[in-house]
């Protein structure tokens, strides 16, 4: 995934170049060679300055004895992205999570931590093999993750590996030492301390660290005039600034979804958005697992202005303009008796919803939950927070903010930006963060922040890459990654957990901290030091603080920092009614993207292929807009969809242009754009610079704005991994659209039904569905083969799914999946093991959507095995079909023969084989698979493998639960169960016995072991719609609902 | 000369024109070994295919060090170009296999003239057919693992894939046909080499014909060898595409999963190869004037085969559409929906166009004199042939049981280069076959010279004449010919 060109601005490239030529052995071998030259001797005395500088370590002085200079060479050659930095972490600090008997080769070691995203912790555990970190995981004992992760946390492995990050201080792209830059910084401050700091401003990303804030304040002591702005893209201003305050701060609220039972999402994708999102998808789906005898389902209403995957959770769902939501939810808050000022007139359709939700949520006082998009303004919010005050009894509650400078973040930056604009800015230093690239534009202008920033004699930028904001500021400081640092962050329920380091810093990156105390004048203390001292004084971990400290590593969490629930106070000012709209014909809604967050994760290459959810695009941004409006702006099919399936899209706001491809998506409101953020990147590194379109161009100040909308010239290429709706010739009559009329339906591969059926019915999904054939029938006797010891199985509860892709990268990561690039996913290569299916049924203009996680099915009757010339797919003993790699030689017939599509063929070289740092990444438990063989689900043998091996030292059985799955270790709502189906008592075995429980495909008795778990919706009465159960008039409604009653063979 | 007079008259025309003895024959068809030089025509064509082979060869060399990525494979449709030209070689094969053997058992003498000609198309297709299957492969160097062979790393094959048994008919096939080929070529080895005038060619042919010296003993071994090595060839035909044809109906997948195709496989086949026999073999009897060889009654036969074996193949595009509604399957239903109207609709009727239109053409006499007529319909069918195999293979693969698997096909430069290469490589060898071996069996033509035709009554005759000193028989009156 580097191996593109690599984009550096010092000269560093020929020497670099000189070395990569060279690999393993052969480098070292040829080490003297390249010293004598003077070009290296050239570049070290530039990356090294060291050398020359006699102020550091004084071992380094002695540059002529042969030891140091070798030592500085190989230390050099690492820093040249070379070598692989394999560095043990600090001993002192290690309490295992799970202990070994001493450190033991070969046997990975977890290690509790978490990774901050817009400020909010989520609590991992990460898999290290000989203190190299390999794979996270979530941590179950924290709140905020319960074990699950997201796809960001999943992909940061890679981030860490990854060699285009920054690695080390620049001054105006040349190397220096972080001396040097303390050095130059001391100067700046020191002129700003006469005056109080007027001319210092700090910008940062949102923050929840406590550290951070105790230094933040001896900043604003020492400089009691500097300002301190927080911004991000995601700026969440309207949930902060629309909620209510507690101590007169914005309060931050939780939701407790496994108290509600009927949750209003007004444009909120709850379910994988926003701090707490993993918790609250666990909860949520928690009330709707009809497993275990329940019968009942909360249920899920949502007005949203572009199809999420919580919109595609939802039981009844109304596509509605961004801009409507307010209006909306105006009505819905005074039809349960929340006065509020009226908004604009609402469409029939509108107005019914919100009648009908409004009857939803009296019916259900006290046990709801209506929640607002990050992106609606803070009137949204309001009303929203009125409604639960009013009847969200305990499933909302409020704490104290657990960010440290809530503020109204996009007024902050247009502030900044006005002051720097008129000179009164002297010293910027930017912590995190890319605001060149992804600040608000001010109306009419582009490049608002830059032209700015440009205008501040001094500027520093400290970050991960040297990215676009970095290339404007004099100095560039390599940020540590937050694996390779100390730090702390909160949950978002207050819940601290300490950031612990896996490893060393790779490069010579820094803490945020470290940086901030060296402003406020806390010198010579290291991050982990600056850390330590804040916990020491507090009465958390001040009483024992040894134990409390090694407890709180160990654990993931600081005990007792979870905040305690505060009533909140609602400000009435804040419902007021809207300036009215202007009455622009179409708008556009920004939002954060799905895979490559706000941009800031646009080098990954896990998560530029990661497809996106419901569309399933790769590596690109789009427009997003419904087939009315496309049909209005008249963007005719393509004729040719192999070189362009996309038809380019011209969006206009506030006088700046930006043709982008358009994507018609089913479901989407009409007159409406929905565009994600993060793409077009210009300095994000080889694998995400020119991947998209830059979007921030058209973003001004708020996430809603109007646009003019017209065809474009051209067209474009999306790689979408399974084609639908892309603006082609024969995509809009939709491919994978499941619809009664439709062929497919007749497939039965997504059973769905409605709560009211089920309860009449358990079976009634199953309708019309085709059976396997008798076993008298078939010459494949079910007998055939006794499986005695353990039987592997796995159960997927669909109706769970949210297909938030978090199985997707957390299996790339666990079993070292190649990424392959646009043009070859665009090719149909693409190599995921598991994937998300998505269907959809009903009505185009408001379709239902299904997500069915597909990976090997592991059948009994494996159509791949029968096929395969050289016995390179074989049973085992347990059940699993297995891939022998080596003795592939790569006829793909397999393939051909599976039914389900999950066999992916190496038909290159995909592997990186060469970039060192990505050797590091890898699983060791794992092959690297070569070209020219075939390759799928495993089951995650390699774990199955480590879980008998344990079992079997004790002497004993697996126990259920104790062997799990990469996809299903990291799923948010537990919708992947794995386990032994012969032990009658897992949880895989009664699942299987669930009335929804069925196979994909039965009728070609290939007796799969992975079975699905029919998902059912429970629709609003007065709504009605929703799933009718699947199946029905035509030809098999007869069919047996039982095995042995009519069958197809 | 006396006229005798026979109660059968042989109204067809002969087999064989113009009047040729024993030696203006052996000459005329040995003049194009014998030639000194190269005439400007060959060189052009050869100059031509040769480049075609070149493209070959450097397509080759980047696959195996890049890997079948360069082709445009793809998940979910695994096999297209390359399978696709595998099953269209084989296919074009097949004439030469049927003539030598099958034609030879039903004692069909008009074969004689094109016999060596359509089997050496038949070793060369199959030599491009091969190259397919071996190169495919994601590891092509591991290719010998396919092959039973007893080895330390304790590996054994799988022999319920229908990959293997193709192992086995393919060189089966390969095998028998060389045997076939060559063993026909003996006799006229030895010819040549008795009339070769250079040393080398003396030498060169004289190893060729193993010793041959046209003993009667040689001949009567010759002719059981022969027939029994044709015996051996027939069940070939069968066995050779039934088994091509089982790598699709073992599969699970809709359009391959049908019990019609061995027999719609062969008879697709046979087809292929005669339109392939007729479009190398119109030109060439143009070029090298051997019309007296290659006469009206051959094309006009081969087109009749054609028209047979074509009418069988649509009877096989008829019954996959019948048996896709008659089954009630929804999976085969939409294929067959899909093939008629799916995105790629308009290859199927193209091969509609191509297999069953065009060819009713031959049912007219007027059409099957005429050359023009009879190159283009050939042409027809061996591009519908190819469509065929696109049909059943790319179309069923890219859209089968779940929806959210299918995706279009699109072929890449490299599968145009591989498949034009294998052309290039096919014609190379056509050129340099025609030029260096005789083409037309010699001895076997004598034996359709009015001097082979020997029969007791003819005897008696002739004996009869000679003891009343008068002049013996001449002129030729052949026992009438099964089926012709």
């Amino acid at each position: 995934m580097s191996h593109r060109d690599h984009h550096h601005d010092h000269d560093l490239e020929p020497v670099r170049e000189a070395i990569s030529r060279k690999t393993g052995r052969e480098f070292w071998r040829s080490l003297e060679e390249l010293a004598g030259t003077d070009k290296f001797r050239d570049f070290l005395h530039r990356e090294f300055p060291a050398l020359n500088a006699p102020e550091t370590d004084p071992s380094m002085l002695d540059a002529n004895g042969r030891r140091n200079f070798m030592k500085l060479m190989g230390a050099s050659l690492a820093l040249a992205g070379l070598t692989a930095c394999t560095r043990q972490p600090l001993e002192h600090v290690v309490p295992y999570v799970k202990v070994p008997e001493g450190l033991v080769p070969g046997k990975p070691q977890f290690y509790a931590t978490a990774m901050p995203l817009n400020g909010v912790a989520s609590g991992l555990l990460v898999e290290a093999h000989e203190g190299r970190p390999t794979k996270i995981e979530g941590n179950p004992d924290h709140p905020g993750s319960l074990g699950a992760t997201d796809v960001f946390a999943q992909a940061s492995i890679l981030g860490l590996y990854d060699p285009d990050r920054s690695q080390s201080a620049l001054k105006l792209g040349d190397t220096r030492t972080w001396g040097d830059f303390l050095n130059e910084l001391t100067g700046w401050i020191e002129t700003q301390r006469p005056k109080g700091g007027k001319g210092l401003r700090i910008l940062t990303e949102n923050s929840t660290s406590p550290t951070l804030a105790s230094l933040m304040a001896l900043v604003k002591k020492a400089f009691p005039e500097s300002k301190w702005v927080t911004y991000e893209a995601n700026t969440r201003d309207g949930a902060r600034m629309g909620a209510p305050t507690v101590g007169g701060k914005p309060a931050n609220v939780v939701y407790k979804f496994d108290q509600a039972d009927v949750v209003v999402s007004l444009d909120a994708d709850f379910l994988t958005n926003g701090p707490g999102a993993l918790r609250y998808a666990r909860d949520f789906m928690k009330k709707r697992k009809l497993t275990d005898g329940s019968n009942e389902m909360n249920r899920l209403l949502v007005a949203e202005s572009t199809l999420t995957t919580t919109g595609a959770k939802a039981d009844n769902r109304l596509p509605i303009k961004a801009g409507e939501i307010d209006a909306l939810a105006r009505a819905i808050a005074n039809a349960v008796g929340v006065s509020v000022a009226a908004g604009a007139p609402l469409s029939g359709e509108a107005d019914k919803f919100a009648k009908a939700v409004a009857a939803d949520l009296q019916a259900h006082a006290g046990k709801c939950i209506v929640i607002a998009g990050d992106h609606q303004p803070a009137a949204v919010h309001a009303i929203a927070q009125a409604i639960n005050a009013k009847l969200g009894g305990n499933a909302v509650a409020y704490t104290a903010p657990i960010e440290i400078n809530p503020m109204d973040q996009t007024a902050g930056i247009t502030e900044l930006i006005g002051e720097m604009n008129a000179g009164q800015v002297e010293t910027l230093i930017i912590l995190g963060g890319n605001p060149v690239y992804d600040a608000p534009n001010l109306p009419g202008q582009k490049d608002s922040f830059l032209n700015a920033m440009k205008k501040v004699a001094h500027r520093a930028h400290m970050s991960l890459y040297n990215d676009e904001t970095s290339a404007q500021c004099q100095w560039h400081l390599a940020e540590a990654h937050y694996l390779e640092s100390w730090g702390d962050a909160r949950a978002f329920d207050g819940t601290v957990s300490i950031i612990q380091p896996l490893i060393q810093p790779m490069y010579q990156g820094r803490s945020s901290l470290e940086l901030v105390a060296a402003i406020a004048g806390v010198n010579g203390k290291t991050t982990l030091d600056l850390v330590k001292e804040y916990w020491k004084a507090q009465p958390q971990m001040a009483a024992s603080f040894d134990q409390s400290w090694k407890q709180a590593l160990h654990d993931g969490l600081v005990a007792g920092t979870k905040l305690t629930e505060e009533s909140a106070q609602g400000d009435a000012a804040k419902l007021a009614a809207p300036a009215p709209a202007k009455g622009g014909q179409y708008e556009i809604v920004f939002r954060i993207d799905p895979t490559v967050y706000d941009g800031r994760f646009a080098n990954n290459g896990w998560l530029q292929e990661c497809p996106k959810p419901i569309n399933k695009v790769t590596w690109d941004n789009f427009a997003i807009i419904s087939a009315a409006t496309a049909t209005k702006l008249n963007l005719s099919p393509n004729e040719d969809p192999h070189h362009a399936n996309a038809k380019m899209l011209s969006i206009t706001v506030n006088g700046q242009e930006l043709s982008m491809p358009a994507w018609v998506q089913a479901g989407h409101p009409n007159d409406t754009v929905t565009v994600y953020l993060g793409y077009g990147r210009e300095r994000a590194g080889s694998v995400g610079n020119k991947t998209g379109f830059n979007t921030y161009l058209l973003k001004s100040t708020g996430a809603i704005a109007e646009a003019k909308l017209a065809a474009g010239e051209g067209s474009y290429q999306l790689a979408s991994t399974q084609e639908h709706f892309a603006i082609d010739a024969s995509g809009i009559d939709s491919k994978a659209y499941i619809s009664d009329e439709n062929d497919l339906a007749d497939r039965h591969i997504v059973r769905a039904g409605n709560l009211e059926d089920y309860k009449k019915n358990p079976k009634a999904v199953h309708k019309g569905a085709h059976l396997p054939p008798d076993a008298k029938m078939t010459i494949f006797n079910p007998e055939q083969h006794k499986y005695d010891g353990y039987a592997w199985g796995m159960a997927i509860d669909m109706n769970a799914c949210i297909g938030c892709n978090a199985c997707v990268v957390s299996c790339q990561s666990e079993n070292n999946i190649a990424v392959l690039g646009k043009e070859l996913v665009t090719r149909g290569r693409i190599m995921h093991w598991i994937r998300i299916d998505t269907y959809f049924r009903g009505d185009m203009n408001n379709p239902e959507v299904y997500f069915q996680p597909m990976m090997c099915q592991h059948c009994e009757n494996a159509p791949c095995e029968v096929v395969c010339p050289v016995n390179a797919t074989v049973h085992d003993a347990e059940g699993l079909n297995t891939q022998v790699y080596n003795r592939c030689v790569g006829t793909r017939y397999c393939a051909n023969n599976c039914p389900y599509k999950v066999r992916r063929f190496n038909y290159l070289l995909y592997g990186d084989w060469d970039s060192p740092s990505l050797k590091n990444v890898r699983n060791p438990e794992v092959t690297i698979r070569s070209r020219g063989v075939m390759e799928k689900c495993t089951f995650c043998v390699q774990r199955i493998m480590n879980g008998k091996i344990e079992a079997e030292k004790q002497n004993r059985k697996v126990a259920d639960g104790e062997i799990q799955t990469a996809c299903q270790t990291v799923c948010p709502t537990d919708a992947i169960i794995f386990g032994d189906i012969n032990d009658k008592e897992s949880r895989v075995a009664k699942l299987k016995t669930e009335a929804r429980n069925y196979e994909v495909l039965a009728e070609l008795n290939a007796r799969p072991r992975a079975s699905y778990l029919a998902p059912i919706k429970n629709p609003n009465a007065t709504l009605g719609g929703g799933a009718s159960s699947h199946g029905s008039e035509g030809g098999h409604g007869n069919e047996g609902q039982k095995s042995g009653e009519a069958k197809h063979g | 000369m006396a006229e005798v007079k026979s109660n059968y008259v042989d109204q067809r025309p002969p087999m064989i024109g113009g009047k040729y003895d024993l030696k203006t024959m052996t000459t005329k068809l040995m003049d194009v070994v014998f030639m000194r030089g190269f005439q400007k025509g060959w060189m052009f064509g050869f100059a031509i295919v040769f480049l075609g082979l070149l493209m070959m060869a450097n397509t080759i060399g980047y696959l195996v060090l890049k890997g079948v990525g360069i082709w445009g494979n793809s998940s979910p449709v695994f096999w297209a170009f390359d399978i696709i030209n595998f099953v269209w070689w084989i296919g074009i094969g097949h004439a030469g296999t049927l003539i030598s053997a099958i034609l030879l058992l039903l004692r069909q003498k008009w074969r004689n003239s094109i016999n060596r000609f359509a089997e050496a198309m038949t070793l060369f297709a199959v030599a491009c057919a091969a190259m397919f299957p071996a190169l495919h492969t994601g590891r092509p160097w591991v290719d010998y693992w396919l092959f039973p062979i007893p080895n330390t790393m304790g590996m054994w094959q799988n022999f319920r894939s229908p990959l293997m048994w193709d192992v086995f008919a393919v060189n089966t096939y390969a095998t028998v046909s060389l045997l076939f080929w060559f063993m026909g070529l003996i006799p006229d080895f030895a010819t040549l080499r008795d009339s070769a005038k250079q040393p080398w060619q003396k030498m060169l042919f004289g190893m060729l014909a193993m010793g041959w010296r046209g003993d009667a003993r040689h001949w009567s071994r010759y002719e059981s060898a022969y027939l029994l090595l044709a015996g051996l060839s027939t069940p070939l035909v069968l066995s050779v595409h039934t088994i091509v044809s089982f790598d699709f109906s073992t599969g699970i997948v809709p359009g391959w999963h049908a019990t019609i195709f061995p027999p719609y496989f062969v008879a697709g086949a046979v087809y292929a190869g005669f339109a392939m026999v007729l479009s190398i073999g119109i030109p060439v009897r143009k070029f090298y004037k051997l019309e007296d060889f290659i006469t009206m009654r051959h094309i006009r036969n081969m087109c009749k085969v054609m028209l047979a074996t074509g009418l069988i193949v649509c009877y096989g595009y008829a019954m996959e559409a019948f048996f896709a509604w008659y089954s009630g399957s929804t999976y085969e239903l939409f294929m067959m929906k899909n093939r008629m109207f799916g995105p790629y609709g308009y290859m199927y009727w193209l091969l509609i166009l191509c297999n069953f239109l065009v060819p009713q053409l031959l049912w007219v006499k007027k059409y099957r004199e005429n050359m023009w007529v009879i190159m283009t319909v050939c042409m027809f069918i061996n591009v519908g042939m190819w469509l065929e195999r696109f049909v059943i293979i790319v179309m069923s693969l890219n859209r089968e049981f779940l929806p959210s698997g299918w995706r279009m096909y699109y072929p890449t430069a490299f599968d145009f280069s591989m498949f034009f290469g294998t052309i290039g490589f096919f014609l190379t060898l056509m050129f340099l076959f025609i030029r260096f071996v005789p083409m037309i069996p010699i001895f076997e033509m004598k034996t359709l010279l009015p001097q082979a035709q020997v029969d007791e009554h003819k005897v008696a005759q002739i004996e009869e004449a000679k003891n009343d000193g008068k002049e013996p028989l001449g002129g030729s009156q052949p026992v009438p010919q099964f089926g012709d």
